[in-house]
């Protein structure tokens, strides 16, 4: 049913229930200026910057919180009739200004918000140009949020953005507003400081300068930054973001609207791990002499490299990719082991036993992300989505918030915030799903489209393809797959970015070929002369730097994997290459380049195309697009950005048919460090600082800034 | 209003005691599953009333655990509402000095200056000793009774700084004085007795209200009758005894009797049909006033337009008539219009005899200049 509706003296027809707010904006493309009103937070209605005229009401009225429906017609059966534009309208919100900016400081000069500031956009056009209020201004004690949200609370407006968004989308009901009227003050109870993975989002909610990153304080202005639109590899999600940068240097990162992947909010990890690629670069090849290692020139380094390669057995190589490479080096790494005859290449770091021969499905997220939206049953299989997917785990607490889901869980109990019926804690209980001997079954089986997420604690253990078996005969009993149509309720949930392009592009041990632990037990027997690691960090370097393995390190920081190397390659982050990543969804999404990388560091699939005519067997491509023309070939859906190509059903019956035996050990937790899963993120002292605190120790020295509780940063306002 | 922070010195912990707790799960048990937290604001009350009169910071955090609720959910309730006192409160009472417009104008100031001498300078501090606090409030309802404190559930009503010091003498020694107005008033009803409605037989229509009640009269009225009933049988009480306001129900509390100030004086004049006639002696009047021409009574101060009407009535037309009068006279028309002494206070007679021997007096003088209205009411 549409409503009619005169705008500005012309006629629209607008979607029932809406609010006068969106009607104006989404149908007549007005501009309604507004402070607490944001669209993925409940409707508070207390900032009053969004009056419309409604001809015939008494007073204006704040669009936000009115519905179309609400207006009655005229006394002729016309429709009614907003104005936004009007005298009326004008004098509101510049009545509605000068209020809000009596207690505001006049700090623009020296307020971080200075540049991209609500208020201060909407002063420019709704404010006085003198100050009518003769008294003091408030003054506000700062408080402490922990040491990623810097408060300068003087400056707060009292929209309450920052409480909703705590209390809604994260989950963690800290903040709250204390006191009343002139006196409300935001804070955290006794003030305990934030503990969620989504707290940086509140900077980016907050319209004026109250809430600020620490990280970036005093850093830059808004308009001295070079901004890139391009991709997170934190996690697997794959989240939108915008890199600022001045000169060489990553000043910050913010988020980017994307409903299908983060809709607007990133993790902390995500937002803060940006000083972590400045710190521990590797800016040059370094060659191991004597056991030391040594600056060395590309060519040395390569032709050491290529030496080592040409005199060993090609059974004796073998290659293992990290967490954080993209599809195009795999492909090039792959291009030149294939070249090589080497069968050892493995990109399941972790040791997941997925399969990909089984067909994509039996490794994405095939719901998609948006598509937790529509389910109506959760299994989780060994996974703490809240730490391996953080913006991923908003969107399930989303679905539950809308009501009605049932949620069960498999695996060490964790905080997820949402509750959830713990199920047991290992793969029995799965077993006892399949089985139907279960009343969780029951609820999958009536649920229209449920789902089953299984994770990284699940599909890491010997047992994991077993268990990866049984969550599909789930699957397969309770109509995740094929019942509703389009529907597919089997998701892996993954941890790594480079995981998915990795699987797709088929970089698993080929015959008789070994995979990670393999190559490991390998390197400790010396049975394995060459081990390529592209950026692979978090596999078993203590044995690895014990054996008598040759071992040539590519990545972009002095962490784990170049510490035991022979020779060190570096390469490019993910912020300083135009590289595809494929999301858990299986969604392939191009990052771009904001920055150089440091030194002589190179893109990672050119040191693999010099590489491979180092040892003579060149890749057949020059550039990029060449590499892409080939890549595509061999893997057509990663052309289409941003697109999620259905992976069918198939794979996840076979899988259903395979045998499963499978142990009774508990699911282990997430053991991991969250703050230091990867390179770039155990090289950032905001992360170390996060992880110190998630741990209980106290916030050390983030970015050379204080941040001791109750520290003054007063504004002379 | 001013920002409220809990107080730097907290006891350690807070739990209910087996009472209150006990009555907390019934209060808890009236909202559906669920809904808990909807019992918060009884919940943290009656923690307040258990630590003291103040809700400490342990309390708050008790109560949002049993409620299954964020601490910080609890505290912007307890912070936002000013009846949670967030600092200890004076063990023997907490005055809390109305400062709203109608008490302001009937001197709020000076009871809060009171508070600030023998309490503390600042609100929600306490006295040295511990005994006392204060705080100022917004309006507590009872503005015809102008200016008031509440001390406890208490209201102390129609207070002067010397009353107020003595109720917190009294507070000081332990006791609790009579709580209410602090002068002859029932309740909000005119200081002195009623002033309008009088002729109705108050006695029957209590008789008539306890009947249809089934219930006997109340041979006396109360302090603080809470039925309609009982508030019209002290009404009946108060016209039988015909000297309305010595009769009132609820005679001023504390110690000294003597204390109340505005005695109503100025009730109506009009009254004449429940004067008796066996005080005094009723002057002599005329038919008519002599050649038509009456003398303007008004000219004495106290009599207005309609004094001056039934006074006529009564045949007094004259200042010599008024002047003629003897104490007898005086007696009688001062009962009849049930004047309590006005009559001889306001000495009508020597200005009448001023009057009638054509001078003039100080009011008369500006009665004539137009500045001095008939004054109706006026004592």
């Amino acid at each position: 049913m549409a409503v009619k509706l005169i705008i500005d003296g012309q006629e629209y027809e607008v979607a029932d229930g809406i609010t006068l707010m969106e009607a104006c904006e989404e149908a007549a493309g007005k501009e309604i200026p507004r402070f607490c009103y944001h669209e993925r937070l409940s409707i508070a209605g207390n900032c009053r910057m969004c009056l419309v005229e409604v001809v015939g009401a008494p007073k204006p009225i704040a669009s936000c919180a009115q519905t179309v429906n609400e207006l009655r017609k005229g006394p002729k059966g016309e429709p009614p009739e907003i104005r936004t534009d009007s005298d009326l309208v004008r004098k509101a919100r510049r009545g509605v200004m000068e209020f809000l900016l009596i207690n505001h400081p006049l700090d623009c000069p020296i307020c971080d918000q200075g540049g991209e500031c609500d208020l201060q956009d909407q002063a420019m056009a709704y404010g006085f140009d003198e100050n009518r209020f003769e008294e003091n201004k408030r003054a506000v004690e700062n408080k402490y949020l922990g040491p990623l949200v810097k408060t300068i609370m003087t400056r707060c407006i009292h929209c309450t953005r920052c409480v909703r968004f705590m209390t809604e989308v994260a989950g963690v009901e800290e903040l709250g507003a204390i006191g009343r009227g002139e006196d409300m003050e935001i804070t955290t109870y006794l003030d305990s400081g934030l503990h969620s993975e989504l707290q940086g989002n509140i900077i980016d909610l907050c319209p004026v300068g109250a809430l600020t990153s620490r990280p970036y304080a005093f850093q830059a202005r808004p308009w001295e930054l070079a901004k890139t639109e391009t991709i997170d590899v934190m996690d697997a999600v794959g989240s939108n973001i915008r890199v600022d940068s001045r000169g060489p240097r990553v000043m910050r990162i913010l988020p980017r609207n994307n409903d299908a992947v983060n809709e607007e909010w990133i993790s902390d990890k995500t937002r803060f791990v940006w000083d972590g690629l400045a710190h521990g670069r590797l800016d040059r090849p370094w060659v191991r002499r004597e056991g030391v290692l040594q600056p060395a020139s590309w060519e040395e380094a390569l032709k050491v490299v290529a030496d080592r390669l040409q005199s060993v057995a090609t059974t004796r190589i073998g290659a293992i990719v990290g967490d954080l490479a993209a599809a195009e080096e795999m492909f090039a790494l792959k291009g030149l082991m294939a070249g090589l005859r080497a069968p050892h290449i493995d990109c399941r770091q972790d040791g997941s036993r997925l399969d990909p021969k089984l067909g994509r499905e039996t490794y994405l997220f095939n719901a998609t992300i948006e598509g937790i939206e529509r389910a109506d049953a959760i299994l989780l299989v060994g996974t703490n989505p809240r730490l391996e997917a953080t913006v991923l785990n908003a969107r399930i607490r989303k679905r539950w918030r809308m009501g009605a889901l049932p949620i069960g869980l498999i695996g060490a109990p964790a905080d997820l915030t949402y509750p959830y019926a713990h199920l047991g804690t290992g793969p029995a209980t799965l077993r006892e799903l399949a089985q139907g001997r279960h009343d969780f079954t029951e609820t999958l089986a009536k649920a229209e489209r449920p789902m089953v997420i299984v994770g990284e604690a699940a599909l890491t253990r010997d047992d994991g393809g077993s268990i990866l078996a049984l969550a599909a005969k789930l699957a397969m009993q309770t109509g995740m797959v094929g019942a509703a149509e389009g529907w597919n309720g089997f998701c892996v949930l993954h941890g790594a970015a480079s995981r998915v392009a990795g699987l797709d592009l088929g970089l698993t041990p080929g015959d008789g070929g070994l995979d990670v632990a393999g190559m490991i037990e390998a390197a400790r027997t010396g049975e394995l002369d060459v081990l390529y690691l592209l950026g692979a960090d978090e596999i078993d370097t203590g044995t690895l730097g014990r054996a008598t393995t040759f071992v040539i390190y590519q990545g972009t920081h002095g962490d784990r994997g170049a510490e035991i190397a022979d020779v060190i390659l570096p390469g490019a982050a993910y912020t300083e290459k135009s590289a595809t990543w494929v999301n858990t969804e299986g969604r392939p999404q191009m990052s771009e380049r904001a920055v150089f990388p440091p030194g002589e560091a190179k893109e990672d699939w050119a040191i693999l195309r010099a590489l491979s005519e180092a040892v003579g067997r060149t890749l057949p491509f020059d550039t990029l697009s060449e590499l892409r023309a080939l890549l595509y070939k061999e893997a057509p859906h990663l052309a289409a950005l941003d697109v999620v190509e259905p992976a069918g059903t198939s794979g996840i019956e076979t899988l259903a048919r395979i045998g499963t035996d499978v142990s009774d050990t508990p699911l282990s937790a997430y053991a991991a460090d969250y703050y230091k899963t990867n390179a770039i993120a155990r090289a950032s002292r905001v992360m170390d600082d996060l992880s110190r605190a998630r741990l209980g120790g106290a916030a050390g020295a983030a970015g050379g800034e204080g941040i001791q509780r109750g520290e003054a940063t007063g504004t002379d306002g | 209003m001013s920002v409220r922070r809990l107080d730097p010195n907290q006891p350690e912990s807070f739990a209910f005691t087996p009472e209150n707790a006990a009555w907390a799960e019934t209060v808890i048990a009236r909202y559906p599953e669920g809904r808990a937290r909807s019992a918060v604001i009884p919940l943290l009350w009656r923690a307040q009333e258990q630590a003291g009169g103040w809700l400490p910071e342990a309390a708050i955090r008790h109560v949002a655990d049993m409620l299954g609720m964020a601490p910080i959910r609890a505290l912007e309730i307890a912070t936002f509402y000013t009846m949670f006192q967030l600092s200890p409160v004076g063990e023997k009472a907490h005055v809390q000095v109305c400062g709203t417009t109608p008490c302001l104008l009937r001197g709020a100031e000076e009871l809060k200056a009171v508070c600030k001498r023998r309490i503390h300078e600042h609100p929600h501090r306490r006295s040295t000793d511990g005994a006392f606090s204060w705080e100022e409030v917004e309006c507590l309802g009872a503005c015809v009774n102008a200016p008031m404190v509440q001390i406890g559930a208490d209201t102390y009503e129609d207070l002067t700084p010397e009353r107020l010091e003595k109720i917190l003498d009294a507070f000081a020694r332990g006791e609790t004085p009579t709580p209410g107005p602090q002068v002859d008033r029932q309740f909000s009803a005119p200081a002195g007795g009623p002033t309008t409605l009088t002729e109705l037989d108050y006695e029957a229509m209590a008789r008539d209200y306890a009947a249809r009640a089934g219930e006997a009269a109340p041979s006396a009225p109360e302090a603080h009758a809470a039925t309609a009933g009982q508030a019209v049988a002290s009404l009946a009480e108060a016209s039988a005894a015909g000297a309305v306001a010595a009769a009132m129900a609820d005679p001023p509390a504390g110690e000294d009797a003597d204390e109340p100030a505005n005695a109503g004086e100025g009730a109506g004049e009009g009254e004449g049909e429940r004067a008796s006639e066996d005080e005094g002696t009723r002057p002599v009047g005329l038919a008519a006033p002599r050649d038509g021409k009456p003398d303007d009574l008004k000219k004495i101060s106290g009599i207005g337009p309609k004094l001056e009407g039934l006074l006529n009535e009564l045949g007094i037309y004259h200042y010599d008539q008024i002047a003629a009068w003897n104490d007898e006279n005086a007696a009688w028309v001062d009962n009849y219009l049930a004047f309590k002494g006005r009559i001889e206070r306001e000495d009508w007679i020597g200005q009448a005899k001023t009057l009638a021997a054509g001078g003039e007096t100080a009011f008369s003088a500006r009665y004539e200049g137009g500045e001095a209205p008939a004054k109706e009411e006026a004592e």
